[in-house]
């Protein structure tokens, strides 16, 4: 089956287009979005399994040889991401059944969700850099219709904001692909590893290698182009805010990440120098939001931005500690968003508000929610053993090991700030004297409560079970420091 | 107030019959030469568009009742399940087949799997194009 990694694309997309077709019938829209989100699990287990066997998997659209044809190609890395991107949209599925609403839910909510997972996966699996262009286009279409779907005021406001970022920041995408080809010839991101080490001029590639930065870092959020995130991650219902606060910063990771080892590698001293610093900055500044909101979507909202630093300075380091810290701490960051949104959720619906000040005394109604909301909490800040730790461990190390000693220092004690904003939620949400809460149906809280918790288990088991999982970050950090196996799986030479 | 539109809706009854058949003709020039499902879709959606002008949109739902979401479903499936059959042979996906036909009338003539995934993009495009159209132009 040479298609095989093209699956976890097809599958949610055929599904998608089968939904179309009776968008009123609610049951069968819930079970056979559910039913495509397995099916793209089975066959992304599969994929891991063949990739893990048979090394990086390559497949050239057409049967058009590899520089000129797309290529597909899936290694460890973008296997790894593709798996964690279907089980967050399971589990979202599961989650926005009794959350998001009967008339949402009429209306093409579940297609939307399938064709954003069609973008991520594509994302995550292209080898050419136009074709990542596309798959950025197809996800970013999916997430508009989301942002502004049910159309309450926040929302149009919003998704204006949103749509002008995402829209100027492709147009400077499709220019900087074009600088890129106009340089190099080619497209083909193996290719490209190949052909930009020869050109001697590396001051233009520099330049290009920075525009792409900033193309990417509008999408990921980084300092200072972040501004667009936390007003227009707050708009929508919580779903799709787990949705996007897991998956669609991390696309903008992961394409710089797969940019900046594959191959704008050519002046490592100013360009990697230059993300550390901003992954640094853009630490700091999420920090600095997630310690000044009252408001627990906000809060964990800025927490991602601060996942995109740390996961950013690990990459800036280019050692193998860093870069396979780094990894570890993606993969773990994506579960632990999509876990902490639906906690949040859970809790922002019984008080009928998002608001902290407003908030108190739950521990006494619902402790196994306080309980849980506990670990995953100290899952995000990273103590051990849980699954943030040796991913933050490695991305210090890392730190040490670089020219960037002082990031490290920033990392440690920025992991401080993290753990005392999202205990803040603890403290005010569960502690204290009980307010009025709104009255909740038994059926519809276990069926918010369940899916988190067996997200927050996932994690726990990722954390407490690193060791099983460290060959696959392995397998995932080697493609990344040795560009050669990658180049010679689609270029077969 | 009612303006007097008697040469628009003539010209129309005329010009929509010979942009449709120009939408065709481009749609199988596409293979070859410029053309294909996106330009051939875009052509027609201006058609329907051009009817709506002329009369309004609840005429030109009676003359053409099709829901266009439905449209865009059946569109990629097309497409989906034409590019899917390189799955069945185990060739990579997107690999087209073709071969040449003695067809009556047409002589010897190629036929391309290519075109039916084109078939596909015609009518996602013709169908997504008269969504937006129609959302945007019944909102009053």
């Amino acid at each position: 089956m040479i298609n095989l990694l093209l699956f976890p694309i097809l599958i949610p997309l055929l599904f998608a287009a089968i939904l179309l077709f009776f968008p009123k019938n609610i049951s069968l829209q819930r079970i056979i979005s559910a039913a495509a989100a397995v099916a793209t699990l089975i066959s992304v287990l599969f994929l891991l399994l063949k990739v893990k066997a048979d090394g990086v998997q390559a497949v050239t659209l057409g049967s058009w040889d590899a520089p000129f044809g797309i290529t597909m190609v899936s290694d460890m890395l973008s296997v790894l991401l593709v798996l964690s991107a279907t089980i967050i949209t399971l589990f979202v599925i599961f989650y926005s059944m009794p959350t998001i609403g009967i008339d949402r839910e009429k209306s093409f909510y579940y297609p939307a969700v399938l064709f954003l997972l069609v973008g991520v996966n594509g994302a995550f699996t292209t080898g050419d850099i136009f074709n990542l262009f596309v798959f950025f286009e197809v996800l970013l279409m999916a997430s508009y219709m989301l942002i502004v779907h049910g159309g309450e005021k926040p929302q149009l406001r919003e998704s204006i904001k949103y749509l002008l970022v995402n829209v100027i920041s492709s147009a400077l995408f499709v220019a900087a692909v074009a600088f890129l080809y106009s340089v190099t010839g080619t497209l083909n991101m193996a290719d490209l590893a190949v052909k930009i080490p020869q050109i001697e001029e590396t001051g233009i590639l520099t330049v290009i290698a920075v525009m792409f930065l900033v193309v990417f870092g509008f999408k990921a959020a980084i300092f200072p182009l972040y501004f667009w995130l936390p007003g227009a991650y707050h708009a929508p219902p919580i779903p799709v805010l787990a949705l996007f606060g897991a998956l669609l910063t991390k696309v903008g990771v992961y394409a710089i990440i797969r940019t900046y080892t594959l191959f704008f590698t050519m002046n490592i001293a100013f360009t990697h120098e230059l993300l550390g610093i901003i992954a640094i900055l853009t630490i700091l500044a999420g920090c600095i939001g997630a310690l000044a909101y009252f408001d627990v979507k906000k809060i964990i909202i800025y927490n991602i931005i601060i996942a995109v630093g740390v996961i950013l300075f690990g990459i800036a380091q280019m050692n193998e500690a860093g870069i396979e810290g780094a990894l570890f701490y993606l993969v773990h960051d994506m579960l632990i968003k999509a876990a902490l949104f639906f906690l949040v959720g859970i809790v922002a619906v019984i008080f009928g508000t998002s608001n902290l000040r407003e908030m108190g005394g739950l521990m006494k109604t619902y402790p196994v929610l306080g309980w849980v909301y506990l670990i995953a909490a100290f899952g995000l800040a990273g103590i051990p053993p849980l699954s943030g730790f040796p991913g933050k461990l490695l991305i210090v190390q890392g730190g040490f090991e670089g020219p960037q000693f002082w990031g490290s220092i920033v990392v440690l004690a920025t992991s401080l700030l993290v753990l005392l904003s999202a205990i803040r939620i603890f403290i005010y949400a569960f502690w204290g004297e009980p307010v009025k809460t709104v009255p909740l149906k038994k059926r519809s809280y276990y069926q918010m409560f369940v899916p988190a918790v067996i997200l927050v288990g996932i994690t726990v088991i990722l954390g407490v079970g690193a060791e099983l999982f460290m060959p696959l970050i392995n397998g995932a950090g080697e493609v990344l420091l040795n560009p050669s196996i990658y180049i010679d799986a689609v270029l077969k030479e | 107030m009612r303006t007097n539109d008697v040469m628009l809706k003539t010209a129309t009854k005329v010009v929509t019959f010979i942009i449709l058949m120009f939408a065709v003709h481009i749609f199988f020039a596409g293979h070859y030469t410029p053309g294909g499902g996106f330009v051939g879709g875009l052509l027609t959606a201006s058609a329907i568009v051009l009817l709506m002008l002329a009369y309004d949109i609840e005429t030109v739902k009676k003359i053409i009742p099709v829901n266009y979401v439905m449209l865009t479903a059946i569109g990629l499936l097309i497409a989906l399940s034409t590019a899917a059959a390189s799955i069945f042979f185990n060739v990579p996906f997107f690999t087209h087949a073709y071969d040449y036909f003695d067809l009556p009338l047409f002589g010897k003539t190629s036929l391309h799997s290519a075109a039916l995934f084109d078939l596909g993009v015609y009518l996602v495009v013709v169908g997504v194009t008269m969504t937006i159209i129609q959302t945007i132009g019944e909102d009053e």
